[in-house]
């Protein structure tokens, strides 16, 4: 009924941080080729010669993504960009990928940090177009797992520059949770000792969660991307879901309303982000947080420019600014998560953060499938059968909730 | 107003003319409220409506604009559906029934028991939480009913019913505390002297006179409780409500044709209900 600043920030992080990246992810020798998503997008050309900057770039951004110090005088990548290149920032926060999408079809701005669920449909209405990369010195050093990836290229063709990523971990309080658990079997086994006090992400994308239990559990379900569910994959992710709602305590989307659940012991086991373990360990709950051996979802997000960009020149600058070894470690520090530029890790205030958030990890990155959204042609690339779409993904939660 | 080239002639001119006609008076004071009403009030509305038949596809995001009945059919034959707009009424009624038997001692007490002093610091008193932000409230309620807080109790329906009660009390108070105050005194002397008890008088005298404002009271209690989608968030451990489907087919899947069809069950549900307040006769006193 009143929705307050608050409940809308609380949203707008949640969604942050849970609107990730792309598709299919390399866990074994069976996934497609980059970028095999299934459709062709619309002919675009990429940027040929960075020109003169245009005086302003207009951007639309996850919150947090784009400080210019009003919210905290000391986090502030912005106003050096604007003394730099003369390009004044003017940013519009979107609180969901739909409203990125919305924003960015007015056409009225000129590049996005579009996350795993928006990119797909920005490259295929059109939206977005290629990025030249040899106009941005910094994306040399941008980790390789990041490049090229399904949802930030198609066929080979760049679309945008990968901003950080982060993957979904499982929490658990040590003082309770003993022996400290690998595995997810933990949050989904019906006669966990932990009933009651179980929690899960509140959103329809947890599904995948279940999906990638089911990969490791249920091979012959033949799950190859947990994103790409046939019915009757789907309906297994469904009942797992179903069945683990009787050993839930609450569902969380609000990052402090689960810190502050773990704290005081309501919730005592579930899923995290790696923002949260730290909160809650500067708050001094014994909690400690792991990768489980199934794997995880995570995301990875994409500064991405606009087909009709108004001011391409500044739009570049911008991608190769936010790339940048300081920008980078910054707004990765600020937030929470993941650098993508190698050269970021030296430039963290705190010396650990590369370590603490697996910067340089690929394997364990390889085990993380970055959140997208999924469509009818499945992201695996089977064609044979019609997979869920992120509608019916949405229906299916609310029947899991009951 | 101005409506001249020279300002004040022709604004007696304009005056005059406005005097001589009371109807095109009555139409221009009208005019502004009635568009509000009819544009911006009744025509969102009108097109929640019109939206619940439309449908989306599914990878662009974007309204496909032709007619459907598929969501009001989904709405109907899948059995959670139901499930969650029965349970979603069932804590409105629940809110609504603590709210009046907390509220109506409490307004009675205000109007007829305490001192013209006391009386406006009660009605601050009641009215203090309202400037308190809603969340705050709710996330105190969090912290109360968390396994390590002041009452413990862990959070589910229950936490949301006695959560969404605290919120709404004053909407019960105070509709019932203005109807008491027109209440004469005089009244409820005058059945006291033909020799009825309290409990007669209550039920002879007081409750059918203030029968209208309860009413009011539980229109406010039911229908913002039909509504709200935050506290069962923070209390409600893994519970939902009918908000919360509308809530995450926008927010989440971009389903407003969907949402639009969920949200007209709370609004067909108030129509039901103020169509058997009516019967009651409750709303011609009001």
């Amino acid at each position: 009924m009143r929705p307050t600043g608050t409940v809308i920030t609380a949203a707008a992080l949640v969604l942050v941080t849970a609107c990730g990246g792309g598709s299919t992810t390399p866990t074994g020798g069976a996934a497609p080729a980059p970028g095999h998503t299934g459709f062709v997008p619309p002919k675009i050309d990429a940027l040929q010669n960075l020109g003169t900057g245009e005086g302003e770039v207009n951007l639309v951004a996850w919150a947090g993504y784009v400080e210019d110090g009003t919210n905290d005088p000391k986090v502030d990548w912005v106003t050096p960009f604007e003394q730099e290149t003369g390009c004044q920032v003017n940013t519009k926060v979107a609180g969901t990928s739909d409203e990125m999408v919305t924003l960015m079809r007015t056409g009225q701005y000129d590049a996005v940090s579009a996350s795993g669920d928006a990119s797909l449909r920005l490259i295929a209405a059109g939206t977005v177009a290629p990025v030249n990369t040899s106009l941005i010195p910094n994306y040399t050093d941008v980790f390789d797992g990041l490049k090229s990836k399904p949802w930030n290229s198609v066929d080979g063709v760049p679309y945008g520059v990968p901003h950080g990523r982060g993957a979904n971990l499982l929490m658990w309080r040590t003082d309770t949770v003993k022996p400290a658990p690998d595995s997810w079997s933990v949050v989904f086994d019906p006669n966990s000792p932990y009933k009651g006090k179980v929690t899960a992400y509140d959103s329809p994308i947890y599904i995948a969660d279940a999906a990638v239990y089911l990969m490791a559990t249920k091979p012959d379900l033949g799950i190859k991307n947990p994103y790409a569910l046939d019915d009757k994959q789907f309906q297994a992710a469904v009942d797992l879901l179903k069945q683990q709602k009787q050993i839930v305590g609450e569902y969380w989307s609000d990052y402090t309303k689960e810190i502050q659940a773990f704290k005081s012991g309501d919730s005592v086991v579930g899923t995290t982000w790696q923002v949260i373990v730290n909160v809650a360990k500067s708050e001094k709950a014994p909690v400690e947080a792991v990768l489980p051996k199934e794997g995880a979802t995570g995301w990875s997000d994409t500064w991405m420019v606009a087909a009709k960009a108004a001011h391409p020149n500044c739009a570049y600058r911008w991608l190769d600014w936010i790339i940048s070894p300081t920008a980078n470690a910054q707004v990765a520090e600020y937030f929470g998560e993941a650098p993508s530029n190698a050269k970021s890790c030296e430039e963290t205030a705190d010396a650990e953060h590369c370590e603490t958030f697996h910067a340089t990890d690929e394997t364990y990155f390889s085990k993380v499938h970055y959140w997208t959204t999924p469509i009818a042609q499945c992201l695996d690339g089977r064609t044979d059968v019609k997979c869920k779409d992120y509608s019916e993904w949405t229906r299916a939660w609310t029947e899991i909730k009951g | 107003m101005d409506a001249g080239l020279d300002g004040d002639q022709g604004l007696t001119r304009v005056a005059a003319f406005l005097h001589r006609r009371a109807g095109v008076r009555l139409s221009l004071l009208l005019s502004a409220p009635l568009a509000w009403l009819g544009l911006a009030y009744l025509g969102a509305l009108a097109a929640l409506l019109v939206t619940a038949f439309y449908s989306t596809d599914t990878f662009t995001g974007e309204l496909v604009r032709t007619f459907t009945w598929a969501n009001f059919r989904d709405l109907v034959t899948v059995e959670v559906y139901r499930t969650i707009a029965l349970r979603s009424i069932g804590v409105a009624l629940a809110v609504t029934a603590i709210d009046l038997v907390v509220a109506f001692p409490m307004a009675f007490a205000m109007a007829k028991l305490a001192s013209p002093r006391a009386r406006r610091w009660l009605v601050i008193a009641v009215l203090t939480p309202l400037w308190a932000s809603y969340l705050v409230k709710a996330y105190a309620w969090r912290v109360m009913l968390s396994s390590g807080g002041l009452l413990g109790w862990g959070f589910g329906v229950t936490a949301t019913v006695l959560t969404l009660a605290y919120l709404w009390l004053p909407y019960m108070i105070l509709p019932i505390y203005a109807g008491l105050e027109r209440l004469p005194g005089s009244l409820l002397e005058a059945a006291g002297d033909l020799g009825a008890r309290a409990g007669r008088v209550f039920r002879t005298v007081i409750w059918p006179l203030t029968f209208p404002a309860v009413i009011a009271g539980s229109i406010f209690t039911f229908s913002l409780s039909l509504g709200d989608y935050i506290a069962v968030k923070i209390v409600g451990g893994r519970s939902q409500l009918i908000g919360n489907v509308v809530y995450d087919n926008i927010g989440a899947a971009n389903n407003l044709p969907f949402a639009a069809a969920v949200a007209t069950v709370p609004v067909v549900i108030m129509l039901i209900y103020l169509a058997a307040v009516r019967r009651t006769g409750a709303l011609e006193n009001l």
